[in-house]
């Protein structure tokens, strides 16, 4: 069994934070910026940056169905911040969230601007040794979780970590930081039912 | 147990905006076409550098009515430009809750010698820099992103290629030099020397770098990708085209796909007239913005 190879979407945003650290975590990352590239990889991320200008990105070069497909798939996919708001089921100013594969609402910009965006010590009862220092800049909130889905961490009682299944979610940015434990607990979902271990077995 | 205005917090901001594109704005309106054109940023002005460089006149800090409604029109974060040197402006534009300051030679300098202490606030700073000793000055200084000058409002993206180079060309150096020789290279580039010493262990800049000054065309934003850009500040080139919307897509598409030719060529396609453009050698030395605080 080789190292899972992780596609991150590299539309725009700060990809190459999450290339830097799932090479360190020892897997091996690919840029993803056309749809039919998802095809050869075990994982996808979907990075921070500006969820407009992705959403208008990925609608243009046809992503949205090819995304949605992945997902089902059962592969782990992981949104940082503006991929959590492309991920979301409900965005709340738009009603619908761009893909809908995990079963929140979120508010976009909801802490406020760029002033309000601040460093939290979080906890987080599925990574061991100790808090995680997280980063949230202009960060949206999820104010509401169904219940398929898991949540792994909150701040100021809101959920900022997530997860579906195959779908992790947070609206801050592990990747800024030198703390690779998101990244490592990424790497491992295997899925309740499909997921990385499974398909890097295949041929 | 929060902490706000770290330089983690401002630098992110920045991390956020790579591989997009910030255009310049004078107008609500304009910065909603900007956002639906896919724009990561817009920078709120009253004039855009055009204008400036032909009409002449004190170019400062735009209305603060103007600032605001252009924050009230869009989701994306608003930047806004201050006069080197101009600290109050910049409390000014803190207080009005901007995303981001650029304190800019575009402006006319309100302090010839000494630039704003960017530490002093909680906003993040950009700044402009014509060279890697400049960069540093301005990092030390708090700025938490570059951009590279370039010559704002020429639509020429000559400057705008030597400033990415010189950077490019500095850090390789660095990172090439035995570290008994940075401190002597720190004194040469007037740099603080723990970020010489910073350089020559990342190979890169601690702080994003944007390219800026002459981009007017979608070959032009991917030629400064490819180049090192993490990504394009695009002034006059928008709203002084024939087109706007039209050219602000292309733009935002070449500079995703910068290795891309096949896009590139695709986008590039009936954008309707450029800007026109200003050759840089026919321009007096003193109407050049780039050598404005240095």
């Amino acid at each position: 069994m080789g190292k899972p190879l992780i596609g991150i979407l590299a539309l725009q945003g700060d990809f190459r934070e999450h290339r830097i650290m799932i090479d360190r975590c020892g897997a091996a990352a690919r840029d993803i910026r056309l749809p039919r590239q998802l095809e050869e990889v075990d994982g996808l991320i979907m990075p921070g940056g500006e969820s407009t200008t992705m959403t208008k990105l990925m609608i243009e070069y046809g992503f949205v169905d090819e995304v949605r497909r992945f997902c089902a798939s059962g592969r782990p996919v992981f949104g940082t911040c503006a991929g959590a708001i492309l991920l979301a089921d409900r965005v709340r100013e738009n009603g619908r969230g761009l893909l809908g594969v995990i079963d929140i609402a979120v508010v976009r910009n909801a802490y406020g601007r760029q002033l309000a965006s601040r460093e939290a010590a979080l906890t987080i009862a599925a990574l061991d040794n100790g808090p995680f220092r997280a980063i949230f800049i202009r960060a949206p909130m999820i104010d509401e979780a169904g219940p398929p889905v898991e949540i792994l961490s909150r701040y100021q009682g809101a959920p900022v970590l997530v997860r579906q299944n195959n779908i992790l979610v947070a609206t801050f940015h592990p990747e800024l930081t030198d703390d690779a434990r998101v990244h490592e607990y990424f790497l491992s979902m295997n899925g309740r039912d499909k997921g990385l271990q499974q398909h890097d077995s295949f041929p | 147990m929060e902490r706000y205005a770290t330089i983690p917090v401002k630098t992110g901001l920045a991390e956020m905006l790579k591989g997009g594109v910030i255009m310049d704005v004078t107008t609500a309106d304009q910065a909603k076409i900007a956002e639906d054109a896919g724009a990561v940023s817009v920078m709120a002005l009253e004039r855009v550098p055009a204008d400036i460089r032909a009409q002449g006149g004190v170019a400062r800090m735009t209305d603060p009515t103007i600032i605001e409604a252009i924050m009230k029109a869009v989701t994306i974060p608003v930047m806004a430009k201050v006069r080197i040197g101009h600290f109050v402006e910049a409390q000014i534009l803190e207080a009005l809750g901007i995303d981001y300051i650029d304190e800019s030679e575009v402006l006319t300098p309100a302090d010839e010698k000494f630039h704003i202490n960017k530490w002093n606030f909680k906003a993040p700073f950009v700044c402009g820099a014509t060279d890697l000793g400049e960069a540093l000055r301005r990092i030390g200084e708090g700025a938490a992103m570059i951009r590279t000058k370039g010559e704002a409002g020429t639509g020429n993206v000559v400057e705008a290629v030597r400033h990415m180079r010189a950077i490019s060309d500095g850090i390789a150096r660095i990172a090439s030099l035995p570290s008994e020789e940075l401190m002597t290279e720190a004194k040469n580039l007037g740099a603080p020397y723990e970020l010489v010493t910073l350089i020559h262990e990342k190979k890169k800049l601690p702080v994003v770098n944007f390219s800026a000054g002459g981009i007017a065309t979608p070959a032009d934003a991917a030629m400064m990708m490819q180049l090192g850009a993490d990504g394009v500040f695009v002034g006059s080139g928008i709203f002084k085209s024939e087109n706007p919307s039209r050219r602000a897509q292309a733009i935002v598409k070449a500079v995703t796909h910068c290795h891309n030719p096949d896009i590139i060529a695709e986008v590039s396609k009936s954008l309707g007239d450029a800007m026109a453009g200003l050759e840089i050698s026919k321009l007096e030395r003193n109407s050049l913005l780039q050598h404005r605080g240095n």
